[in-house]
């Protein structure tokens, strides 16, 4: 590195928890060193630290202050955030298969027409891109992606939908997602997949972690029934690819 | 086994304990109980560790019927009319329903959460290490849902112990205590001090995953959207009406509302109890009173126990009974109807 990293902000969540904001916006470089710091911590523990969030541009800290008061604790995290930069750490690469459009993806054609292109086009951007989880937030499973085309970043729904569907694949703004339990979304709704992302009785329960990488393949209705079956079943219907 | 048998409750009741901790990262919320004083308080009362999973109950009334043997419950949190049997009962105390006999509680007086522990804890399968219900996740054992009549909770037979009550701190009625943040530099002072000099009330549009409040509308100076951050429980958002919303126990793990300052652990459970209507007032404190607090507050938590004693004659439940106030008639203001309307956090979705 050629210049030495801004410092992140101590932000007090209460009086057990700390958030650590390394940016203001969504932004790549500042996910990254949210991950790098969530990684330091898993292998360097601090006696006190309870659990980590990891969200687009913070870390969220939760402690014991019976254990660690909130200055000491923020000294070392402010230290060991100098150390949080985006690397080449190998990650986990998931391939993500999913049915587009009709009643899969009811928002397909309007996304289509509101950027004057073909459904199919909107399909090949989507499925060209290359992703990652962000952070999982909101419901158990719900999987925050960056690294949408640009060309598909638009504005959320005016009317934000009561329910939608487990699975479903969506865009939101700047960012793609996957969600897993069905649910109100004002996001628009271009696929499904089978792949549960959060799944109890099956081992891992929780599919994705913060950091992993993520590209979809667009299968058939067909091919989505069935995976849906298998994956009821408890079968891992995402591809895991070599880690990279 | 003993089991409790549910003949009536009304929404906003279900199995909770201390909570699941450890899946934030994965969306996963802790649930549970709002209350963890009262939580422990009526394990304490039958011997239970302190945060065992034990029957929360909502604003409204609930009966329970003892089958297949005696069944011993711990009772605690909001005062309520009960009885057993016929016979009036009274709140912090330990009480054994015979096979057959009937609990009825009435409606939630000066708070909304009252807490029914059983003697040998409630059988289930824990999921997370918890039994403690997220009805959105499908989570909780022995239903991953609200308790509903029928609902039967297996126990071990009541023991030969002594009935048992608990003396707790009076609770103090002062102002909900905050730490000012994450983010309330979002906020100008003008804002800062509407939130700290305003009378505000809990909205009868409340669920365990938040409570809105009704007061003066507050603006915000960058606009309402943050990048989404992780949440606590009492984060203190302000969506783009201005009213705030404060995050409670089945909060969701992220959002993207600015937060202006959060409910310090020690005041969460006094804060959860305030029933809607009845105003209260936000009092901000520095990180290091508030941290003295939750270290007061955990040493409370700790010696619990040594609060519990025996009752030894029939006169001193009577004392019991005039202590906790039950011949008064207030009724919560609270209409059963909202009070299962959605969330507030539900008509948004994810950020």
């Amino acid at each position: 590195m050629l210049a030495t990293p801004p410092l992140p902000r101590l932000l007090p969540s209460g009086d057990a928890a700390i958030t650590v904001e390394f940016s203001r916006t969504i932004d790549d470089v500042a996910n990254q060193r949210v991950l790098a710091l969530d990684r330091i911590l898993a292998r360097e523990t601090i006696a006190g630290v309870t659990e980590t969030v990891p969200t687009y541009r913070s870390l969220l800290v939760h402690y014991d202050p019976l254990r660690i008061d909130f200055d000491t604790l923020g000294v070392k995290l402010v230290t060991l955030a100098e150390q949080a930069l985006p690397s080449n750490a190998k990650t986990r690469r998931w391939r993500i298969p999913v049915v587009y459009g009709g009643e899969h993806g009811i928002d397909l054609e309007d996304v289509a027409k509101i950027l004057k292109t073909t459904t199919d086009d909107i399909v090949a951007r989507h499925v060209g891109g290359d992703y990652r989880v962000a952070m999982i937030g909101f419901t158990p499973g719900w999987s925050y992606l960056s690294g949408l085309d640009t060309s598909l970043r638009m504005p959320r729904r005016q009317n934000p939908r009561l329910l939608t569907p487990a699975g479903t694949v969506s865009v939101g703004g700047v960012q793609a997602g996957i969600q897993c339990l069905a649910g109100p979304s004002g996001w628009h709704l271009l696929g499904r997949t089978a792949v549960r992302t959060y799944q109890l009785h099956r081992d891992p329960i929780f599919l994705l972690e913060p950091g992993d990488r993520v590209t979809f393949a667009a299968v058939d209705a067909a091919t989505f029934a069935e995976q849906d079956r298998a994956a009821a079943a408890g079968e891992i219907v995402a591809e895991l690819m070599a880690h990279e | 086994m003993s089991k409790l048998v549910i003949s009536a409750i009304g929404p906003a009741s279900s199995v909770q304990d201390g909570g699941r901790y450890g899946a934030q990262r994965y969306g996963l919320t802790p649930s549970g109980a709002m209350d963890r004083l009262a939580l422990a308080a009526a394990n304490g009362l039958v011997g239970n560790a302190p945060f065992a999973a034990a029957i929360e109950i909502g604003p409204f009334g609930a009966s329970f019927v003892a089958r297949q043997g005696a069944v011993r419950v711990g009772l605690t949190g909001a005062s309520r009319n009960a009885a057993i049997a016929g016979r009036s009962i009274a709140s912090d105390t330990s009480m054994t329903l015979a096979e057959g006999e009937i609990l009825t509680l009435g409606f939630a007086r000066g708070g909304s959460f009252s807490y029914v522990a059983i003697e040998g804890g409630i059988a289930g399968e824990p999921m997370f290490g918890s039994l403690a219900v997220n009805a959105r996740a499908a989570l909780g054992s022995p239903y991953p849902r609200p308790l509903q009549a029928g609902d039967e909770l297996q126990t071990t037979p009541a023991s030969s112990a002594p009935e048992r009550r608990i003396e707790l701190p009076r609770r103090v009625d002062g102002p909900i205590r905050v730490v000012m943040g994450p983010q309330d530099d979002e906020f100008a002072d003008d804002a800062k001090h509407l939130f700290l000099d305003s009378e505000w009330k809990i909205s009868a549009i409340s669920d365990r995953m938040g409570y809105r409040l009704e007061g003066p509308a507050m603006e915000h100076l960058h606009g309402h959207n943050i990048v989404t951050d992780g949440t606590v429980n009492g984060s203190i958002q302000v969506p783009g009406n201005g009213q705030p919303i404060v995050l409670m126990a089945d909060r969701g793990t992220s959002g993207g509302y600015p937060k202006i300052a959060t409910v310090i652990t020690a005041d969460f459970g006094r804060f959860a109890q305030i029933p809607a209507g009845t105003g209260f007032r936000f009092q901000a404190i520095s990180m290091a009173l508030a941290q003295a607090e939750l270290r007061k507050f955990a040493e409370l938590l700790r010696t619990l126990p040594d609060r519990v004693k025996p009752i030894e004659n029939f006169d001193l439940n009577i004392e019991a009974l005039s202590d906790a106030n039950v011949a008064g008639s207030a009724v919560s203001a609270v209409d059963i109807g909202t009070w299962q309307s959605p969330s507030p956090a539900d008509a948004s979705g994810p950020d």
